[in-house]
């Protein structure tokens, strides 16, 4: 970590968390608004991105079909009028993965959020604080880390019950360590920075400089991370919806469906191919816009 | 070093301990009656009640705490609810079979994941590179189990290359030594058994290496890169090296130390995270013995094989952290 | 660090040669490439191999290979046949029963099979003190026979060996179904010995008089018996070794008999049966099923504690279309609690028909004109009277709606389910039951007398409760004559089509799909499984 930058940043907005940098332009956003463009695959990223959440908001408009009314027509062709076929019990495909991206982004957006709230506060208090505070998060994270995680969904599932909300929770909870940690060796770094020290030695209060000083300049790896974890959460979901733990019918969540149509492989394989390609593009949307942000904040890997 | 050693393997035993309170916690958490799994559906209260007794599961949930973790530093993972084996005794072909599946998965990841790392790197920014960072892009992108269901369906079903299921034609009955079916076929000198058994474990562990493989491929390309930026191979490519050479020989191996440190982790990784692909191809692992063992409240069967797989990943760490620490003396055994 | 890189790999290298090394000692691997090998697909491994004590059928289709009972059912019935008695008869007053046993039987480990051996396992199952009542709790003897040895409902007073090959069984009171329960797969006879030896071990190892006997079971994987050569059926088994093998998931196990990994499957989805049918290179058995689906309304809660709402959801039912889309056909829409073929059917009670404009009429006369929300339980588990609940209530679900009933479906796992369906927790959820013995009570007396509604563990989750029905029922236990039983159950299930507990929703027909060439496989009602005198053709 370089330790050359010398002035407090700027609060509060995204592009001061970018300590690494020295920048000696006079306006950051912009700044980063140039790199951002420049970079093929962020820009690449935030168009499926932004294409899935539009599908998830605009989804009525976009298809005419209920996606829980059955129709007579089960298991028909992708056609003009199918454009990717339809389910068992005769439900225009389309508009069930059209549907399903609400749940997705829903449940990749709270679960995330939900864990770098979670993870950063004990992030924080470990890195700030250090001493036993330290050694007690460090080894939860060592401990929760250790766990094989897709495992320990399906217990905490299995504890709560399935159901959407409940693989939301179990999915924020293995995600915490991940952002736990980035966020400790963040604060560790930032807290010894000449503008903490300064803050400290005027007799600041330990929770303003950790609202006001630290915090502010923890974030960027952080969402970068958060983006990452975002695509990795929105693949979890369908995992436990594949194995009948997560949303409940006739909620259209992409893995239930993978695991309604594992029957009727050898009949229709459109209703396998389609909910998967769903499930691949919006992960590579997200695993692509993380890729970039972390390039662009990140210099040094910027190749 | 050793003091070092001494003191990682110090740093466990909390960890452990904390792990097995954490899991003992959750597993008991888990609504449902073991009772029942064990009596069935047509079982009488008064026969649900007794099962309860015998079980111990009648007993404040601290005394069943104290004394599992009293059990356990005996050694003893304790018997399964359901059919009354000990784990230990029965934990072991189900490891082995995870494990052969996640090495196989792993040298397969490598051998993608390097080449197609040198092959980006070799034509940095062409569309060669693009091609193989895309591809390792898809790689950590896509579902694991979709694309095994979608192997299943291609190369199973409907081309017939390879078996949908298991670990070897069960026609082909042998005694197992090891449990490593390759190493036993191996050892039995019985090419048609080899044959059969890497026939099986192609496809799951392509499914299953396929996220470690594009993880490997991102990594050699970028640690490539900053070993190619430095002084030395600067000056071997100057004395007129071949590339490949240059690329294989000096290049590589000093790329080799954080690619390992990966291959330790998502190993570490894969020994867990297999249920899904599994439970796809009907591969008799330990991940599935869990899932199957949640599914029926099977507690010391949960409580003892997240144990032993989060135990397994633990040290699999120690083990790379020391490796490396070895390997190249200038890590610090300092504090983390 | 050139140097520790090389001394990591040599060190690595010299570990693994050793282990190999010290390992190498060959054991027979390969077999006889004429054995007549039939391998089994299934979708579970069995739990434990002692039948007395397991109560799932994964377990006892293998157990029925390796054990023989005192009597059997006969092919496609349940009437009961001969098996290692030769021949019985009972008292007067149906307490007393005398059976003569086969004298040219032996068990597996060479240990003689005589009436000792019977009063031996009757008494290890029966008697919480017996040193070898180990193992487990034997469900399915307390079940049958009415509690353990001291139990006031024990109905078992006494088994006796009268000579070396004649038993003696007295009965407290009556069993009209008692032969039927002695040819369960729960009762198979055990080698004495082998049991004396470990009773818990005995559980991994068993030891019977059966066709097969056990060679290895590698858990989760394959369980791979052989032939029993000295079988006491001159001439059978006809195969020299059966695999069961485990394949969880339906539509790859049917893959798998597709290519020839195995021979025979049981589980087909209903979607695949027709493709199977189809295949020149397969063959598809049906059997019709002793079993029921349903769907289960809580009487005592609200809104179900008003028949006219159950009757309301009874018309709102779409039987023919559930099966023709969740079942592929291959079912019976249900009608009575339990199957046509069975003792006591009534012909003459008339279902609910499907009619939504009726059901949103009952529904108003009910109170409930501007609709209502209720939670609707299903199982995600695949079972054999039910291939896909979750799917099967979506549709039931989607015609809710259209009477204005607002469905939230609820799934849970198989043991949370039973758990939470067990203490009533539901308002309505769908069920279902395998019989297991071919007797009405097993249907009427089990899954809606008061008698069973005890929670946690109420069997009859409806908790319907009524008294009248229960007199009928108890009657009937105790009578040994099949025509006045009969008609005691056609009056019972009046009263319970009148009160509406249930919408009997289907009785799931059991498909089994093998290679052509497989000969000789029969199903039967009980589903249980008998592989003695299956065979490959030429």
């Amino acid at each position: 970590m370089q330790t050359d930058n010398v002035q407090p940043p700027v609060t509060n907005l995204p592009e001061a968390g970018a300590v690494s940098h020295s920048t000696q332009q006079d306006n950051p956003a912009r700044d980063f608004a140039r790199a951002f463009f420049r970079h093929r695959s962020a820009v690449i990223g935030s168009v499926l991105v932004l294409i899935f959440i539009i599908l998830a908001i605009l989804a009525p408009v976009i298809t005419p079909y209920d996606y829980t009314e059955p129709s007579a027509d089960a298991l028909a062709a992708p056609s003009a009028e199918h454009w990717f076929g339809t389910d068992d019990l005769g439900r225009d495909i389309f508009t069930r993965i059209v549907y399903g991206s609400r749940i997705s982004l829903w449940v990749g957006f709270i679960s995330i959020a939900g864990s770098i709230v979670v993870g950063s506060l004990l992030g924080l208090l470990a890195g700030y604080y250090g001493k036993w505070q330290d050694t007690l998060i460090s080894r939860l994270f060592d401990i929760m880390l250790a766990f094989p995680s897709i495992l320990l969904a399906i217990a905490i599932v299995a504890m709560l019950g399935p159901g959407l909300n409940n693989a939301l929770i179990a999915i924020a909870i293995i995600n915490i360590p991940t952002f736990g940690r980035l966020m400790r060796s963040r604060v560790l770094s930032v807290k010894v920075e000449d503008f903490v020290l300064a803050a400290r030695a005027i007799g600041m209060k330990n929770s303003r400089i950790l609202w006001h000083h630290i915090l502010p300049n923890c974030w960027t790896p952080i969402m970068v991370q958060g983006t990452l974890s975002f695509a990795t959460a929105v693949i979890e979901v369908a995992a436990l919806g594949f194995l009948g733990l997560g949303a409940q019918p006739p909620d259209p969540e992409w893995g239930t469906m993978l695991s309604d149509a594992r029957d009727y492989l050898q009949l229709a394989p459109w209703t396998m191919v389609f909910p998967g390609v769903a499930i691949m593009i919006t992960v590579l949307g997200f695993n692509l816009l993380g890729d970039g942000l972390r390039d662009i904040f990140d210099p040094r890997m910027k190749q | 070093m050793l003091a070092y050693t001494a003191r990682r393997l110090l740093m466990l035993i909390p960890v452990l301990l904390g792990m097995s309170l954490i899991v003992f916690a959750v597993v008991h958490a888990i609504p449902g009656d073991p009772a029942k799994t064990i009596a069935g559906d047509k079982a009488t209260p008064e026969q649900l009640q007794e099962i309860r007794k015998n079980l111990g599961l009648d007993q404040p949930v601290y005394i069943q705490y104290f004394k599992y973790l009293q059990a356990l530093l005996q050694g003893d993972l304790g018997t399964s609810l359901v059919n009354k084996t000990k784990i230990s005794e029965e934990i072991g072909p189900f490891l082995a079979a995870t494990a052969e599946l996640s090495f196989v998965a792993i040298a397969i990841a490598l051998f993608f994941g390097i080449n197609l790392g040198i092959l980006s790197t070799w034509r940095q920014n062409s569309w060669l590179d693009y091609g193989s960072m895309f591809i390792a892009l898809i790689g950590v992108s896509i579902p694991i189990f979709w694309l095994g269901l979608m192997e299943q369906w291609l190369f199973a079903q409907e081309l017939g290359w390879f078996p949908s299921n298991g670990r070897l034609d069960p026609r082909m009955e042998y005694e197992p030594i090891t449990y490593f079916y390759i190493i036993d076929a191996l050892l039995f000198g019985d090419m048609a058994m080899l044959g059969d058994v890497l026939k099986h474990i192609l496809l799951p562990a392509i499914a299953l290496g396929t996220i470690p493989m594009a993880i490997i491929a991102r990594m050699t390309r970028s640690s490539m890169l900053e070993v190619m930026r430095s002084d030395y191979v600067r000056t071997a490519r100057a004395k007129g090296i071949s590339e490949f050479l240059v690329i294989y020989k000096h290049t590589l191996k000093n790329a080799m130390i954080p690619i390992l440190t990966v291959v330790g982790l998502q190993l570490g990784l894969l020994l867990g995270g297999a249920v899904l692909t599994e439970t796809i191809f009907s591969w008799p692992g330990v991940g599935r013995y869990i899932y199957d063992a949640i599914n029926s409240r099977d507690y010391p069967v949960i409580q003892s094989g997240i144990l032993v797989l989060a135990f397994i990943f633990v040290m699999i760490n120690l083990i790379v952290d020391l490796l490396y620490a070895w390997i190249d003396p200038r890590i610090q055994y300092g504090k983390e | 660090m050139k140097k520790r890189l090389w001394l990591v790999s040599l060190i690595a290298i010299f570990i693994f040669s050793s282990v190999l090394v010290g390992c190498v000692e060959k054991k027979s691997a390969g077999t006889g490439k004429n054995d007549k090998t039939l391998i089994y697909g299934r979708g579970e491994d069995a739990k434990l191999l002692d039948p007395s004590l397991v109560t799932d059928g994964e377990s006892t289709k293998v157990t029925d290979q390796i054990f023989d009972n005192l009597v059997e059912y006969a092919d496609g019935s349940t009437d009961v046949v001969p098996s290692l008695a030769e021949s019985w008869e009972a008292s007067e007053d149906a307490k007393v029963w005398t059976f003569k046993l086969r004298k040219d039987v032996k068990f597996h480990d060479g240990t003689p099979f005589n009436a000792e051996a019977v009063v031996f396992n009757f008494e290890r199952w029966a008697d919480k003190n017996h040193p070898q009542h180990k193992g487990g709790d034997f469900p399915y003897y307390a079940y049958m026979f009415g509690g353990y040895k001291g139990d006031p409902g024990h109905k078992i007073k006494s088994v006796t060996a009268v000579d070396e090959f004649t038993v003696k069984f007295e009965l407290t009171s009556p069993q009209a179904p008692f032969l039927q329960n002695l040819a369960m797969s729960a009762f198979g006879i055990a080698s004495p010995t082998a049991v004396k030896k470990d009773p818990i071990a005995f559980t991994r190892n068993p030891v019977g008089s059966g066709p097969f006997k056990l060679k290895e079971w590698k858990k989760n994987d394959t369980i791979t018996l052989v032939k029993n050569e000295n079988f006491w059926r001159k001439g059978e088994p006809k195969l020299d070794k059966v695999i069961f093998k485990v394949i969880p998931d339906n539509s790859a196990r049917f893959t798998a008999l597709k290519s020839g990994d195995v021979d025979i499957i049981d589980g087909l989805n209903p979607t695949d049966v027709a493709p199977a049918e189809k295949d020149s290179k397969l063959q598809v058995f049906k059997q019709v099923g002793m079993n029921v689906g349903y769907l289960a309304f809580n009487t005592e809660k609200k809104p179900f504690d008003n028949p006219k709402v159950r009757q309301a959801f009874n018309h709102a039912v779409n039987k023919e279309a559930l099966i023709k889309n969740f079942y592929s056909g291959l079912a019976k829409p249900a009608i009575n609690p339990m199957p046509e073929f069975m003792l006591g059917y009534n012909k003459n009670v008339k279902d609910y028909e499907f009619d939504l404009d009726k059901a949103k009429q009952l529904l108003a006369e009910a109170g409930y004109a501007d609709g209502l929300e209720v939670e609707f339980f299903a199982m995600t588990a695949p079972r054999p009277y039910m291939p896909d609940g979750k799917k099967i209530a979506e549709y039931i679900q989607a015609d809710l709606a259209k009477i204005g009933v607002k469905a939230k479906i609820v799934t849970h796992d198989w043991q949370i389910y039973l758990d939470k369906t067990g203490k009533g927790e539901h308002q309505m959820a769908l069920f279902g039951w395998n019989g297991d013995n071919g007797d009405p009570d097993n249907f009427l007396y089990v899954l809606l007398d008061k008698d069973n509604t005890r929670m946690p563990d109420a069997a009859n989750i409806a908790l319907y409760k009524n008294d009248e029905l229960h007199d009928l029922l108890i009657k009937a236990q105790e009578l040994s004559d099949e025509k006045q039983r009969a008609e005691l159950y056609m009056k019972a299930q009046e009263i319970i089509k009148r009160d509406a507990p249930w919408v009997p929703i289907a009785h799931a027909t059991v498909p089994y799909a093998a290679k052509k060439e497989v000969i000789g496989f029969k199903t039967h009602p009980t589903t249980e499984l008998s592989l003695e005198k299956v065979d490959f053709a030429q």
